[in-house]
C-alpha cells in the first residue's frame, strides 16, 4: 500500500522534474585513478624495467619476455584510466547512462599498472601466462559456488549454504575417488553430495518455511561438522584416504595454439572445461529458455507464475537441488581436481566469497562469473609476485582483493536489484 | 484473538497473539516452542548418539559378528554413548567425580568461560537480524575489538581498575569502527551489508596479522607474531574464586541493557521498524540510514566486547593472530537459536559454551572428536527453526500443517470448480 502511495505521488508532483544525478561512479573512477597513478609514477626510478613473460601458444614464437619501461608505462594506464573516468564525467553530466565497460577498463588498466609497478627494476619477469591460467584455475569453485547462488537466488531461495555444498563436494568426490582410485568417479559423486544439501536447504527453506539465511548459515554448520567429524574418525585413520587421486589435465589440440588465449584457457584441468560447459549452459538456458522463464517466474513473482499454472513450489525445490549439485561439482575442485586428500574445512570460506561473487555480480550469471574471477586473480596475484620477489607486506596484498570490492560494491555497483521474491517462501 | 480455528490463510509460524487468554496460552505452551525446543535437542542427541558410536571402533568390531553374539554390540554401542555424553555433561555441566566444591563447579565456570564471547557477538548480531541486516562480519569487528584492547592492555600501564574499563571500552570502540564501515556504507551507497562484513572479515584479519609483524605490536626480541602480555591491571577480576570471571557478568548486563534498547528506547523502536519494513519506516518518518548505522556499530561494539572474554582473562593474555578463533561464525548460530532475543541469545551462549566445554573432555577422554558438536548444535537450530518437522517427527498435533491441509483443499475445490 505505501510503496504505491509513494510513486503515486511522486509521479503526480514531478514529472518533469529530473532524477538527480548520480556522480558515483565518476567520483569513485577519479579518486582511484589519481590513487594509484600518482602514487605508482611517484615511487618508480627513472630507468626502471618491468619484464614481462607471455607464452603465445606456438612452438615458433616460443615465450617472448617484454622489457617495458616501468614509469612511461604505468603513466600510460594511469592515461587510460583516467579517460575512462573523464568520460564517466561527461556521460553522468549529460545524464546519460554509464556503461559496465568504463569501470571495468580502468580497473584493468589500473591492474596492470599495479602489478608493473610491483615488478619494476626486478630480474625476474613476471609471467604473466601462468598468472592467468592459476587465476583461472583458482576461481573454478567460486563460479561453480557463483552459478549455483543464481540459480537458487533466481528461482527464489536465497542459498547462503554454497559453502557447505562445495565441502560436501569436496568430501565426497575425495572419499569415493580414494576408494574406487579413479578420479571420474569421484566427479561423479561431488554434485550428488552437493544435491544432498540442497535437498535440506530446499526442505527447510520451501517445505518448513524456515528462513533462508537461518538453514544457509546452519547447513554450513552441520556440513563442516559432519565432514570434520568423518575426517577425524576414518579418514584420518585409513591409508587408503589419504591416496590422491587427480583428474588429468587436457591441453585442447588447436585451441591450445591460439596466441595468449590458448594457453590461459586451453590448457587447463578437466573440470575448467567442465565450467565452461556449464557456464555457457547456464547462461542460455536461465534467459532463453522455457525452464528458465518458469524459474525465474517464481523467483521474481510467484502468486503470477502459479496463476499461469507453475508449480512454484515444486519448481522451487528441483531447481534448489540443481543449485546445490552444481554447486557440489564446484566442490570437486579442492580434492580431485587439485588433487588432494580430503582435509578438515578444506573450502576455507570460498562459499562465502562465491555468495559475494555472485551479489557483486548483479544476481546475473555473467557478473557472477566476472567477479568470481577478479577473487581468482587476486588470490593468484600472491603468488605470482612472490615468485618474482617483491616485497610489498603480504598481507595489504591480499587485503587488496577485499578492499577493492568493498570499493566496488559501494561506489560502482551501489544498489542492485535481486529477484523480487528471494527469501520468502510461497505459502499458496 | 478468537478462540475459534485460525483462517487457514493466515498459517504464519508465529501468531501474534497479544490477549491475556490463559486457555490459549495452556494450548499453545502445549504445542509450543518448550516442548519443540525440548524435543529438537532430543533428536539432535540421538542423531549426535548415532555418529559416535558409528565412529567406535569396539562398536565397528562387535557389529561384525551382530548376529553372532548381539549381546556385544549392544553393549558395546550402549557403554560408547553413555561414555560420550556422560563426558561431555561432565565437561560442560558438573564434575562429578570431584573431590571438592571448586573441581565440582569447574566445568561449569569453562562453560561460562567459553559462553560469553559467544553471548557478546550473539546479541550483537541479534541486533542486525532484527534491522534486517545479515551481519557476517562479527569476527572482523572481534578482531578490531581486540586490536583495540590488546594494545591498551600492554602499551599502556594504568592503575588497577582504569585500565580495565579502557580495555573494555577500546574493544567497543574497536569493533564499533569496523560495524560503522558497513554499516554508513550500507546507509549511504546500498552496498550490500552480506558482501562488505564478508570482505571486512578478510580484511581485519589481514590487517592484524600485519600488526603482529610490526615492532609496536611484538613482543620485545622474539619474532614470533606475538603481542606483549597485557598487563594484570587489565584483567578481568574473578568471581569468587573461580575460573568464571567479571566478563560475564557484563555479558550479562549487555543482556539487560540491549532488551531495554530494543524493546524500550526510541532507536530500539526504529530498528525494529525499519527491520520489519524498511519503506513503511521511511513513509512513517523514521531515518531508515540513521537505523542502519546505529544497529551496525551497536552490534560491532558487542561483538568487539567478546574479544574481552579472550583478552582480559587470567588463561589467555596475548594478542595472537587467533585471537578470535571462529566466535564470529559461531555467534551466528547462537543469535539464530537466540531468535535473535537477548535472553535466548543469553541461554544459546551457554548451550553452546557448554557444549564447547564438554565437547573438549569428551575429545579427550573418549573415542569421540569434537567435530560431532558441530552435528550436534546445527541440528539443535534446524529443527528449532522448523516446529512442523519436530512435531511430523513426533506425531504431535500441528495446526499450521492442518492449516496447509486445509487451504490446499480450498485450493483444489477452487480448481475443480474453475475447469468445471
Amino acid at each position: 500500500m505505501s510503496a504505491t502511495a509513494i510513486t503515486g505521488l511522486s509521479l503526480g508532483g514531478g514529472a518533469k522534474t529530473s532524477a538527480p544525478i548520480s556522480w558515483k561512479v565518476p567520483i569513485a573512477l577519479t579518486a582511484l585513478t589519481l590513487l594509484v597513478g600518482v602514487g605508482f609514477s611517484v615511487g618508480v626510478g627513472p630507468g626502471e624495467v618491468s619484464h614481462v613473460t607471455i607464452e603465445t601458444g606456438n612452438s615458433w614464437s616460443g615465450r617472448p619476455t617484454f622489457d617495458l619501461p616501468t614509469r612511461a608505462s604505468v603513466i600510460v594506464l594511469a592515461l587510460v584510466a583516467a579517460l575512462a573516468a573523464g568520460y564517466s564525467w561527461w556521460r553522468a553530466s549529460r545524464r546519460l547512462k554509464i556503461g559496465r565497460w568504463v569501470p571495468a577498463v580502468a580497473g584493468a588498466a589500473l591492474v596492470v599498472a599495479f602489478l608493473l609497478w610491483a615488478v619494476g627494476g626486478r630480474e625476474q619477469s613476471l609471467q604473466a601466462t601462468s598468472l592467468l591460467s592459476g587465476a583461472l584455475f583458482l576461481s573454478v569453485p567460486l563460479i561453480f559456488g557463483a552459478l549455483s547462488g543464481c540459480i537458487c537466488e533466481h528461482v527464489g531461495v536465497i542459498n547462503v549454504s554454497i559453502e557447505g555444498q562445495l565441502l560436501a563436494g569436496a568430501c565426497l568426490a575425495a572419499v569415493v575417488g580414494s576408494i574406487t582410485g579413479n578420479p571420474w568417479i569421484g566427479l561423479i559423486c561431488a554434485p550428488i553430495a552437493g544435491a544432498l544439501v540442497g535437498c535440506l536447504l530446499a526442505l527447510f527453506a520451501v517445505r518448513y518455511w524456515v528462513d533462508h539465511i537461518i538453514v544457509g548459515v546452519v547447513l554450513n554448520v552441520l556440513v563442516t561438522g559432519l565432514t570434520s567429524y568423518l575426517f577425524s574418525t576414518v579418514l584420518e585413520r585409513h591409508a587408503v584416504f589419504a591416496t590422491r587421486v587427480q583428474l588429468p589435465r587436457w591441453e585442447i589440440p588447436l585451441l591450445r595454439d591460439i596466441p595468449v588465449l590458448g594457453p590461459v584457457l586451453f590448457r587447463q584441468n578437466v573440470l575448467t572445461y567442465i565450467m565452461f560447459v556449464v557456464v555457457v549452459v547456464l547462461q542460455i538456458f536461465l534467459f532463453k529458455s522455457r525452464w528458465g522463464l518458469r524459474l525465474r517466474a517464481c523467483g521474481e513473482h510467484p502468486k503470477a507464475a502459479d496463476t499461469v499454472g507453475i508449480k512454484v513450489n515444486r519448481t522451487r525445490v528441483l531447481n534448489t537441488i540443481l543449485g546445490g549439485a552444481v554447486a557440489g561439482l564446484g566442490g570437486a575442485y579442492f580434492t580431485v581436481a587439485a588433487g588432494l586428500a580430503f582435509g578438515k574445512e578444506m573450502s576455507a570460506g570460498r562459499g562465502y566469497i562465491a555468495l559475494a561473487a555472485m551479489i557483486l555480480g548483479g544476481w546475473k550469471p555473467k557478473g557472477a562469473i566476472l567477479a568470481a574471477l577478479l577473487f581468482g586473480f587476486a588470490d593468484n596475484l600472491q603468488n605470482a609476485l612472490g615468485v618474482v620477489g617483491v616485497e610489498i607486506p603480504s598481507q595489504f596484498m591480499l587485503m587488496a582483493p577485499y578492499l577493492v570490492t568493498i570499493f566496488a560494491v559501494a561506489g560502482v555497483v551501489g544498489r542492485m536489484r535481486p529477484p523480487a521474491a528471494e527469501g520468502q517462501a510461497y505459502k499458496g | 484473538m478468537s478462540q475459534t480455528a485460525p483462517p487457514p490463510t493466515a498459517g504464519a509460524p508465529s501468531p501474534q497473539t497479544q490477549g491475556r487468554d490463559w486457555r490459549a496460552v495452556a494450548r499453545r505452551v502445549a504445542q509450543g516452542s518448550a516442548v519443540t525446543s525440548v524435543l529438537a535437542v532430543v533428536v539432535a542427541l540421538v542423531l549426535g548418539a548415532i555418529l559416535i558410536a558409528a565412529a567406535n571402533s569396539q562398536v565397528q568390531a562387535t557389529a561384525g559378528y551382530l548376529f553372532a553374539r548381539p549381546g556385544d554390540f549392544f553393549a558395546a554401542l550402549g557403554r560408547t554413548i553413555a561414555d560420550s555424553y556422560s563426558a561431555l555433561f561432565q565437561g560442560a555441566v558438573v564434575n562429578l567425580s570431584a573431590s571438592s566444591a571448586g573441581d565440582f563447579l569447574r566445568p561449569l565456570t569453562n562453560t561460562i568461560g567459553h559462553a560469553v564471547p559467544l553471548i557478546f557477538a550473539g546479541l550483537g548480531l541479534g541486533i542486525g537480524f532484527r534491522a534486517g541486516l545479515f551481519n557476517i562480519g562479527a569476527q572482523g569487528q572481534i578482531i578490531f575489538g581486540a586490536i583495540f584492547c590488546g594494545y591498551i592492555g600492554f602499551a599502556w600501564h594504568l592503575p588497577v581498575g582504569v585500565h580495565l574499563v579502557l580495555c573494555v571500552l577500546g574493544a567497543f570502540v574497536g569493533g564499533a569502527l569496523w560495524g560503522f564501515i558497513p554499516g554508513i556504507l550500507k546507509a549511504k551507497t546500498g552496498a550490500n551489508e552480506v558482501i562488505v562484513t564478508i570482505m571486512l572479515n578478510s580484511v581485519a584479519a589481514f590487517f592484524l596479522g600485519w600488526l603482529l609483524t610490526r615492532e609496536a605490536f611484538r613482543k620485545p626480541g622474539s619474532s614470533d607474531p606475538l603481542s606483549p602480555t597485557l598487563d594484570a591491571s587489565a584483567h578481568y577480576p574473578s568471581l569468587f574464586g573461580t575460573r568464571a570471571n567479571l566478563g560475564f557478568v557484563l555479558a550479562v548486563a549487555a543482556a539487560i541493557g540491549v532488551w531495554w534498547l530494543m524493546e524500550r528506547s526510541t532507536l530500539g523502536f526504529a530498528i525494529r521498524a525499519v527491520g520489519a519494513n524498511p519503506a513503511a519506516a521511511q513513509t512513517a518518518g523514521l531515518s531508515v540510514a540513521g537505523a542502519t548505522v546505529w544497529t551496525m556499530v551497536l552490534a560491532g561494539g558487542l561483538a568487539g566486547l567478546a574479544a574481552t572474554s579472550q583478552l582480559l582473562s587470567t588463561s589467555a593474555q596475548q594478542l595472537n593472530s587467533d585471537v578470535a578463533g571462529t566466535f564470529g561464525f559461531d555467534a551466528i548460530t547462537v543469535a539464530l537459536l537466540g531468535r535473535s532475543k537477548p535472553l535466548g541469545t543469553v541461554a544459546a551462549g551457554l548451550l553452546f559454551g557448554g557444549l564447547k566445554a564438554g565437547g573438549y573432555l569428551m575429545q579427550a577422554s573418549t573415542d569421540t572428536p569434537i567435530d560431532v558438536i558441530l552435528v550436534l548444535q546445527s541440528v539443535v537450530v534446524l529443527l528449532i527453526a522448523a516446529p512442523p518437522l519436530v512435531k511430523a517427527i513426533f506425531h504431535l498435533p500441528d495446526e499450521d500443517r492442518q492449516a496447509r491441509k486445509a487451504a490446499k483443499q480450498a485450493r483444489l475445490a477452487l480448481r475443480t470448480e474453475a475447469t468445471a
